[in-house]
């Protein structure tokens, strides 16, 4: 299977700063838990070029798009503007702006070139302080690669204003579902973080479960039932070229997630009904048992720094979150609420763990810190499970399956806070997730 | 084997099949009909090729191929002993025919978690068969945790058949 992605080559300049940057005074503490969104104007970027007017209407969409979807900025409607923006580098007047309470102003502008080149540039201004807010920033790419560039100006924005990296140049493999509930068809997709540009990575032919990403964002694994038994498999994205990592006949493998470096693959191998957590050295091929207890181990996450690994088993008698070193031994127990624990993931920022908790007939998303405390469960419905991280350890994914004969399952995010629960639209009904790093 | 003694594991194999699919006619919105799965109730009658106690036909309909688990658990209940006991008279009867038997779970659980615990299901039912003198070479076992369920409601009477450990005969080796 051929997969054709657009190319893009973004390129930042610098724009010299207009006015000359003062102390940021515009910051919005995501920390302290934003329930009123930070109001912002984005007039339409200008067109530089004849034939750029749709292209920078549709950049100046996404870029208000994004950041409202964070649900922590609030674009005000352009009807309510007084003033326009109708060059680029004129001054502006931060009077008008303020009026309307625009707390930040994003200006920017749109060139279209040789070759389907394109070129946006753009400001961030710092409304009641008078000043902008970084330097102005050009990026050039290419018009198929206009979300891209647009996501890029978000990000920006983003981390300007929150202090945090963004993630909304990003993508998720999962799992693009299709067919009746007892004879589900799978199979594992690629899209943007905001569900747009599906694109399928695998045919519809074998059974596949639970795409991870690697640390690079190049490669994904993933359960396969190609050999009719699940194995462990690793899949390139370039040109979605495929292998599996396990072959050992009588067994069975699932569940597998790279080290942070990437060199590791840590993965449950079931042999004679009992599933153990090993440790696969990717070069070499080289096997490292990390348990061996009669009991389920499964679903193993590393922290960021790869010395730990957080997993679910049933040694307890139910399934609870253990920590362990990456190269085996002693496992702590880290759930010790009412119900069951499972499927966690470490946060990028190393500061949480999100896992899928069932209790009193229900599923949530939940969250913890790495040592137990701090347990917080974000969303509940008949069935959430699979959390997965934004690259900036903000935003959880997950997927949502409906209950009965016609249940489906669908994207969602939501807030580590709990708040901003969004169903992604997406062309296809789709699990497991599986969000990538912030792209370059 | 014994005339008796077949006798005896088929009327196990139906006591099994009544208790474990209570809904499967009553209810059509369980997905009734998905297959033969389950017992002799699964198609709605003893098929013409099923009379023939050599046949796969017979396997599934008569011997039943299917056994139920409790929630979370791949302890072997009596009934579900009983219709296995035929599955392996049945299997040294019949020494042409291999088997993978399918460990399966309900929706109630995470996916990872009820991969492994399919895995220990079928497990389960091939170290019972061993148990009664089926050469272990002749099987395989595979988990497909909640990914293939037989009857698609959400509530226990479907949950219930779907845990699961289905025998799946193949003539031509494993």
């Amino acid at each position: 299977m051929r997969i054709v992605f657009a190319v893009i080559c973004l390129m930042w300049l610098p724009i010299l700063a207009l006015t000359q940057a003062q102390a940021e005074v515009l910051r919005l503490e995501i920390d302290k838990g934003v329930v009123e969104p930070l109001p912002f104007a984005a007039p339409v970027f200008q067109a530089e070029t004849p034939g750029a007017n749709q292209l920078a209407q549709q950049i100046t969409d996404l870029v208000i798009q994004d950041l409202q979807g964070t649900g922590l900025f609030r674009g005000i409607n352009r009807a309510a503007f007084l003033s326009t923006v109708d060059n680029f580098n004129a001054p502006i007047s931060f009077p008008d702006w303020r009026t309307i309470n625009a707390q930040a102003l994003i200006t920017g502008a749109v060139a279209t070139g040789q070759g389907g080149r394109v070129t946006v540039k753009f400001r961030l201004y710092d409304v009641f302080a008078g000043t902008e807010l970084g330097d102005g920033l050009q990026l050039a790419g290419t018009k198929e690669g206009w979300r891209r560039i647009a996501h890029k100006v978000a990000d920006t924005v983003y981390e300007r204003i929150t202090g945090e990296t963004g993630y909304f140049d990003s993508r998720v493999v999962f799992v693009a579902e299709s067919g009746p509930k007892d004879n589900r068809s799978k199979r594992l997709a690629i899209m943007d973080y905001d569900g747009a540009g599906v694109q399928f990575l695998t045919s519809a032919n074998d059974l596949v479960l639970a795409p991870r990403f690697s640390p690079q964002g190049d490669q994904v694994l993933y359960t396969s039932y190609a050999s009719g038994f699940p194995r462990i498999h690793v899949l390139r994205i370039a040109d979605a070229s495929q292998r599996a990592l396990e072959v050992t006949e009588g067994t069975m493998s699932f569940s597998p997630r790279f080290s942070p470096d990437g060199r590791t693959v840590v993965f449950s191998l079931e042999r004679s009904g009992n599933s153990d957590l090993y440790a696969l050295d990717v070069a070499s091929g080289a096997r490292q048992r990390l348990t061996a207890t009669p009991a389920i181990e499964t679903a193993p996450s590393y922290n960021p720094d790869g010395s730990r690994i957080v997993f679910e088993s049933d040694r307890s008698g139910s399934q609870q979150l253990y920590i362990m070193p990456s190269a085996g031994g002693a496992a702590e127990r880290i759930s010790f609420g009412k119900g069951r624990y499972g499927t966690p993931v470490w946060s990028p920022r190393g500061d949480y763990i999100a896992f899928t908790k069932q209790a009193g007939g229900r599923f949530h998303i939940g969250v913890m810190r790495p040592d137990g405390t701090g347990e917080r469960l974000l969303t509940a419905s008949f069935l959430d499970e699979s959390p997965t991280w934004s690259p900036n350890g903000r935003v959880i994914m997950f997927t949502r399956e409906t209950q009965g004969p016609n249940g489906a399952p669908a994207l969602y995010t939501v807030d580590l806070s709990g708040r901003n629960l969004r169903k992604l639209r997406i062309s296809t009904p789709g699990s497991d997730p599986s969000w990538s790093p912030l792209q370059r | 084997m014994t005339t008796s003694k077949v006798l005896m594991a088929l009327v196990a194999g139906l006591a099994l099949s009544a208790c474990s699919s209570p809904d499967r006619f009553d209810n059509p919105s369980t997905g009734a009909g998905t297959g033969a799965a389950g017992g002799i109730n699964g198609t709605g009658g003893v098929t013409a090729s099923a009379l023939d106690p050599t046949s796969q036909a017979y396997f599934q309909q008569t011997v039943g191929d299917t056994v139920t688990f409790a929630v979370d658990q791949s302890t072997l209940s009596a009934d579900a002993r009983a219709v296995l006991d035929g599955q392996a008279n049945w299997l040294i009867d019949n020494p042409g025919f291999v088997a993978v038997i399918e460990g399966h779970a309900d929706e109630q659980g995470t996916r990872e978690y009820n991969l492994a615990l399919g895995a220990r299901r079928s497990n389960a039912v091939r170290d019972y068969l061993v148990s009664r003198g089926v050469d272990g070479d002749r099987m395989k076992t595979l988990t497909f945790g909640k990914e293939r369920p037989l009857q698609v409601c959400s509530s226990e009477a479907c949950y219930a058949a779907n845990r699961r450990a289905m025998t799946a005969l193949n003539a031509a080796g494993l």
